[in-house]
């Protein structure tokens, strides 16, 4: 048995396979589950519990605004050929400057723009030193993004725990709550803070309008498609792929500021800022196939999962991590999909 | 001063394990992020299996998680070609949450017969020295490095390409699993969650610094451990708070990188082998 390259998959064999694969990540969540000592069945069960009523939609649009405004820069960095996998920091990042804003400066009509400026520059700043590393010195920006992330977590860490931390919080680690002009309003009853929403809507628009409307966008795909071929059309690579690292930035910036801005009104422990949306980001990117646009499909889908794992961790108190389990078994699952789909399986020698 | 030098070594010993079963792979042409996730659970497997019988049991389920791990990574990176990035850090996601999860029932537990750490320590010096052998004395170092670097030659010669990078995602996967045994049965000796704490990642880091070579990983293992060392001695005694401290290794893998980004890696490192293309 062997493989061979299939250059042009049906669309039969390539929803076939990527259901096989699913399916096979199912039958291995549950085993984990039933590992953990809880019936596959109904954990399944509320793992898509959200979709069944109104509170739970909400759940899921709420988890759905950092995954949308993360994964369209995600997108558009992966086909430039930029790995980003320092979201989650640049998130956190974000969520700093959005409290320094909120917590220092005098409050005034110009407080939420300026959060999600500085929000945004500062997880721009933050991913720009990993391209820079890339594009001066070579480092490979999979491993230093990784780091960034840890590095940003004892930052804010520190930050809660020290210098920012309340006046009025006592033994809790988090800020003082931020004054009325830097929350951001809400749907309702709801967590869904809708300016984000749009923002994060808006992003991927612009980012598909970009990519394959413009001169930019054009020399981008160029870059990521082949980069020996950039060179021979004298694209300045290094100064491309910083700029679409620092777009991918900027927009998890964004996102942090919308979930400080938005959800918790104050600076907390990073865990509880983001529920490692970074990761699935990644995954909502990978989904998309670096199509920007696509982003809007597979966000809100990845949303049901965050939902669903929040839903686990109340009814059964299973730990969060249960996300990472699913997020790692879904990602395997499609690139497996992905690449048997460009292949055949030829079983005689 | 003799000391710091022996507790440099203790704590260097998980690093170079890692950075052992990371290298292997990579020199057949194979990067293995998952290095993070295969340790947390082989620790778990590890710690769960003394506690049920014995610590040379638990030493056996190390490894073997860590084999079969490096094996299921080798599924999707070897044998269906997929990314290897992207799969290694599914891997490394997968085995940090399950960890997290099937391990919520040892935590806090202690293990009353630990492993003494000087052993694994030898062994691990022992097995860097057999791996500088195996990559550069025997016929299967050749061909896992001639894989690595031009892995079309390699086949046209009939060494099987896929055959050679199983079995070092296998094996390197082993020396994971006893890096990740080493820390819940003779380093700690306990199981919590995240008790990795991102040792992984530094001994992928290590490998470069290394420059693919077994015996520099074992000098940048130390070196690691030493400053590891520092950073105990140092904390509480110097105005720096200690999440700075925590920071550290994370620092250090970043400015490994900077520091040797354009060392030469294996040729064919991170690219999946397609024939007759």
């Amino acid at each position: 048995m062997r493989l061979e390259l299939d250059p042009n998959p049906t669309p039969a064999k390539i929803l076939g396979l990527y259901a096989l694969f699913l399916g096979l990540a199912l039958l291995l969540l549950g085993g984990v589950f039933l590992a953990y000592g809880v019936s596959p069945l109904r954990a399944y069960a509320l793992l898509l519990s959200p979709l069944g009523d109104t509170l739970g939609l909400a759940e899921v649009a709420r988890r759905t605004i950092p995954l949308l405004l993360i994964g369209a820069g995600l997108s558009l960095a992966f086909r430039v050929g930029f790995f980003n996998i320092g979201a989650e920091g640049q998130l956190l990042l974000g969520a700093v400057g959005a409290a320094y804003v909120a917590l220092f400066l005098p409050p005034g009509p110009w407080t939420l723009p300026l959060m999600f400026l500085l929000g945004g520059a500062l997880g721009a700043l933050w991913v720009g030193l990993a391209a820079w590393l890339r594009v001066r010195f070579g480092a490979s920006e999979i491993l230093t993004t990784l780091m960034q992330n840890y590095l940003a977590y004892y930052l804010v860490v520190y930050l809660v725990a020290g210098p920012w931390k309340g006046q009025f919080v006592f033994g809790f680690l988090y800020t003082d709550r931020f004054p009325q002009e830097a929350q951001l309003p809400r749907l309702g009853d709801t967590l869904v803070h809708w300016p984000t929403l749009l923002l994060g809507v808006g992003a991927a628009l612009l980012l598909q309008v970009l990519l394959f409307r413009t001169p930019l966008g054009f020399a981008w795909r160029i870059l990521g498609e082949n980069p020996a071929a950039a060179r021979y059309l004298g694209l300045k690579g290094g100064r491309l792929l910083l700029v679409a690292a620092l777009v991918s930035g900027f927009l998890a910036g964004l996102a942090g500021v919308g979930e400080v801005a938005g959800i918790h009104l104050r600076l907390l422990e990073p865990a509880q800022i983001s529920l490692g949306y970074g990761f699935t980001a990644i995954l909502a990117a990978w989904l998309a196939r670096g199509r920007p646009l696509l982003v809007l499909l597979t966000a809100p889908l990845l949303g049901v999962i965050l939902a669903g794992g929040d839903a686990l961790k109340l009814s059964l108190s299973m730990p969060f991590r249960v996300v990472d389990v699913v997020a790692g078994l879904f990602l395997l699952a499609l690139i497996g999909a992905e690449a048997l789909s460009r292949h055949r399986l030829i079983w005689r020698r | 001063m003799e000391e710091a030098l022996v507790r440099a070594v203790l704590f260097g010993t998980p690093i170079l394990l890692a950075s052992l079963g990371a290298l292997l792979a990579e020199r057949g042409g194979v990067v293995n992020l998952g290095v993070e996730g295969i340790m947390a659970l082989s620790a778990l497997a590890a710690f769960a299996a003394a506690m049920a019988g014995g610590v040379g049991l638990g030493v056996l389920a190390g490894v073997g998680t860590g084999a079969v791990l490096g094996a299921f990574l080798g599924l999707f990176a070897v044998s269906l070609r997929a990314n290897q990035f992207v799969a290694g850090l599914a891997l490394a996601a997968l085995g940090l949450g399950a960890s997290g999860l099937l391990g919520k029932r040892y935590e806090g537990v202690p293990l009353p017969n630990p492993l003494p750490e000087e052993g694994l320590a030898l062994l691990a010096l022992a097995l860097a020295a057999l791996l500088h052998l195996l990559l550069y004395r025997t016929r299967f170092g050749l061909y896992l490095r001639s894989v690595g670097e031009n892995p079309r030659a390699a086949d046209l010669f009939g060494v099987s390409v896929d055959g050679v990078r199983h079995l070092a995602l296998f094996l390197g996967g082993g020396l994971m699993g006893l890096a990740g045994a080493y820390l819940s049965l003779a380093y700690r000796p306990s199981w919590t969650d995240g008790m990795t704490a991102g040792l992984g990642w530094v001994a992928i880091a290590l490998v470069i610094l290394a420059a693919w070579q077994p015996l520099r990983a074992v000098l940048g293992a130390y070196l690691f451990g030493l400053l590891f060392f520092l950073q105990f001695r140092l904390q509480g005694s110097v105005p720096i708070p200690s999440e700075a401290f925590a920071a550290m290794p994370y620092l250090l893998v970043i400015l490994v990188l900077a520091l040797s980004g354009r060392t030469r890696a294996p040729k064919a490192l991170g690219i999946p082998f397609e024939r007759g293309r």
